[in-house]
């Protein structure tokens, strides 16, 4: 690098405007969208002549024709003469059900252990780190199929566990209490929903009050009578039964309640004991990352317990803890396609079946991509919304 | 909740006078700290001494440890009330190296103990230069031929009877070795000012994050024959080994990019000032200091499609999960799963615990 010499003025180029750096930055552009076009259109028309060898027609038309697989455990009502399209449907709505309820149960129980693992107690405190490093360092699936065999090891229907009275576990899975919903129990849970919004655009109301004249002001009879006293009203006026239905052993198999399928349930169980061990260390170094002189400068003011860990602590960690834990979420809807191992029929089991029966592999894998982009999205949008919202406003 | 009644990183001990015997000391500190506290050790205890002693009973006392060759009636004569820990004598060969052939299994044993030689070489601190690359070189290439044969007057084993344990560690060593190079191109590519480059840096990142990794497997399994001229079909172990370096390389161009983002601007300035090329800056100034930054993640990672190549068993690939499914499918030994799971569980923990007390270290010395 020796530049005694004076360096040459730019030289003028081919295209003018440009100088020698866009140009060699144009080059490489060129040289690597052709390289992904070439394979790309390599791979393309492959595929084609593989397909019409296989005599294959591309497109989504099969989507109409009828199903005829047999799914056991679905939410939505399906028999095996509806079409591939309701199947797929059956299908996501069989992995959102799972997602759903092992995200929130192992928020729960991951919060539980993260903060066990910050306990005064030196044994409780130890126990969590045991959880956390033995579920987090074995293979989720090896967990699933480890809960599986047990769930199958369960004694049959006849002589099920009652570890409480009207839930039974046994090999057909677990069997709990059910109340029936149907369309005029729907309403008054409709009506609670509108109750919780209504109360919680109110709340804005009365906090902005607040901030704008110091007094506070008590919302919590406003709540009572918008979230219970409402929605106990329409039920007694529409006069909606609330009877609990108590499963029975009739027989070889149970009548009534709420079955979870031996799938479902090892599947759940695994999701969400594994989930939780990672979310325990994000709670747990979210509290760590809250500064200890905000304990003290809370525990200064006199505040209680309660109040210092909900308005003071509390925020400040939850900017460090959502991040993560959106990741985490994520990887949970991911790891739900290991269902397919166990024979749970989620969204990647069913397209798999699709794709060995008619053979129409780019469409059903093009199916997961989309369901598992969009349900991505939504929790990122949901998450980066939360994430704003408790963001720390700085002036 | 009891439970954030103190920071732990300021010692109640600390504000009380050292008085007394120690041992009491620390119980009543650590244990007994208040009324609540003390309930809640009472009642763990009690919750831990019932899971300990049943699973002495089960893993211990009421065991089976050995059997006649292929004769499982003393394990069922207890089942349900002892382990039968004589399932892993008898099937620890075909879980170990699936049907490797037998005579020929100590090299598959070899390949193991030259992986573990790898990880442990590759966290020394001083051997990080250079020649770390030489090495992983040396020792993929020593470890293909041992597996392969072919040469040296081996003979030669097709990839379809590798099995085992060697078979994961294949799967997530070569994914690393070659997702890495490949994550770096794809985050330098996703920092880049070129849009084109950018973009397709991007989808490629996002695609691959965005869908499970069995779907990938899925793909890789059946799509790929699709995909290929008639009449060219690559084996499928191979084609796993590409989907599973192709999802490492995602997932490490995002650890990578975060290394990249905490390098100073000042850096790549002063690089460009000394007049050096684009390849040339990052591969002598930017890389080094970025990929030490992220070392610890890097680390978690590799941790995670460790554990993540036991997928492979959807698509019917025999590593060491999919021969401990398999051992088990033998009718006489049929109930003795439990067992074999955790056995298996044990050998993957006692991998990923290394490395994560390995990061872990790391962390704590600021990868320095």
């Amino acid at each position: 690098m020796t530049s005694d010499a004076p360096r040459p003025p730019p030289r003028r180029s081919f295209f003018g405007a440009l100088g020698p750096n866009e140009l060699k930055g144009l080059f490489w552009q060129v040289l690597v969208v052709g390289i992904a076009v070439a394979v790309i259109v390599f791979l393309w028309s492959n595929t084609v002549t593989n397909l019409s060898a296989r005599r294959i027609t591309t497109g989504f038309a099969f989507l109409g024709r009828e199903a005829g697989m047999p799914i056991a455990d679905s939410l939505l009502a399906y028999n095996p003469r509806d079409s591939y399209l309701w199947a797929f449907v059956v299908g996501v709505a069989n992995t959102l059900r799972v997602a759903v309820i092992g995200i929130v149960l192992a928020t729960i129980l991951g919060t539980l252990i993260g903060i066990s693992r910050l306990s005064a107690n030196w044994l409780l405190s130890r126990l969590a780190a045991v959880y956390v490093e033995v579920l987090r360092d074995i293979p989720l699936l090896l967990q699933l199929l480890f809960w599986y065999v047990l769930m199958q090891a369960l004694p049959a229907a006849r002589a099920a566990w009652r570890p409480v009275e009207g839930i039974f576990l046994s090999n057909r899975g677990l069997i709990l209490p059910a109340i029936p919903v149907g369309s005029p129990q729907l309403w008054v849970l409709g009506t609670a929903v509108l109750g919780c919004a209504a109360f919680y655009i109110i709340q804005q109301r009365l906090v902005a009050q607040q901030m704008r004249d110091g007094k506070p002001r008590r919302a919590w009879p406003l709540a009572v009578g918008l979230i219970v006293v409402l929605p106990a009203a329409v039920s007694v006026l529409l006069g909606v039964s609330w009877k609990i239905e108590w499963p029975e052993l009739r027989g070889f198999n149970f009548v009534g309640g709420l079955t979870l399928a031996p799938e479902y349930f090892a599947l759940l169980i695994a999701l969400v004991t594994y989930t939780s061990a990672f979310i325990a260390e994000i709670v747990r170094s979210g509290i760590q990352s809250v500064p200890r002189g905000q304990w003290d400068a809370a525990s200064a003011l006199g505040l209680r317990r309660s109040f210092m860990l909900r308005q003071i602590i509390l925020p400040q960690a939850l900017r460090v803890i959502v991040p993560p834990m959106t990741s985490q979420y994520l990887n949970l809807t991911k790891n739900s396609s290991l269902a397919v191992a166990i024979g749970y029929q989620d969204v990647v089991s069913i397209a798999n079946t699709t794709l060995n029966q008619t053979g129409q592999a780019i469409e059903a894998i093009a199916l997961i991509m989309a369901v598992f982009l969009t349900i991505s999205l939504g929790i990122s949008f949901f998450m980066n919304w939360y994430n704003a919202r408790i963001a720390l406003a700085e002036r | 909740m009891t439970a954030i009644t103190d920071m732990p990183d300021v010692p109640r001990a600390a504000r009380r006078p050292q008085i007394g015997n120690p041992v009491l000391r620390w119980l009543r500190t650590n244990l007994f700290s208040s009324i609540p506290n003390g309930i809640l050790t009472v009642v763990l205890l009690a919750v831990l001494a019932k899971g300990v002693i049943s699973f002495v009973l089960w893993g211990i006392a009421n065991a089976v440890w050995i059997t006649p060759a292929n004769d499982s009636s003393a394990c069922k004569a207890v089942r349900g009330l002892g382990a039968c820990w004589a399932i892993i004598p008898e099937k620890y060969r075909f879980i170990l190296f699936g049907t490797y052939p037998f005579d020929e299994q100590w090299r598959p044993a070899l390949s193991v103990v030259l992986f573990i030689a790898l990880f442990y070489l590759s966290t020394r601190r001083a051997l990080w230069r250079r020649e770390l690359a030489y090495l992983w070189i040396g020792a993929l290439a020593l470890i293909s031929a041992l597996m392969w044969g072919g040469v040296f007057g081996l003979s030669f084993v097709s990839q379809d009877r590798w099995g085992g344990l060697p078979v994961t560690l294949i799967l997530a060593t070569f994914g690393l070795a070659f997702g890495f190079p490949l994550g770096i191109l794809v985050a330098l590519g996703r920092r880049s000012k070129l849009p084109a480059i950018r973009s397709l840096s991007v989808l490629y990142v996002e695609l691959i994050r965005g869908v499970p990794l069995v779907s990938l497997l899925f793909m890789a399994s059946v799509m790929f024959p699709l995909f290929m001229p008639s009449g060219f079909n690559i084996d499928k172990l191979l084609r796993a080994q590409i989907a599973i370096i192709l999802f490492a390389g995602a997932y490490l161009a995002e650890v990578i990019r975060g290394g990249l983002q905490a390098v100073p601007r000042g850096q790549y300035e002063a690089a460009d000032a000394l007049g050096l090329s684009y390849w040339r800056k990052h591969r002598l100034v930017v890389l080094p200091q970025a990929i030490r930054h992220v070392i610890p993640p890097l680390v978690n990672t590799f941790i995670a499609f460790f554990k993540d190549t036991s997928l492979v068993l959807i698509i019917g690939i025999f590593d060491l999960l999919t021969t401990a499914k398999t051992a088990i499918i033998d009718p006489a030994w049929q109930q003795f799963s439990v067992e074999v799971y955790i056995f298996v569980a044990a050998i993957y923990f006692a991998f990923c615990f290394a490395m994560s007390r390995y990061s872990r270290s790391l962390e704590a010395t600021g990868g320095r």
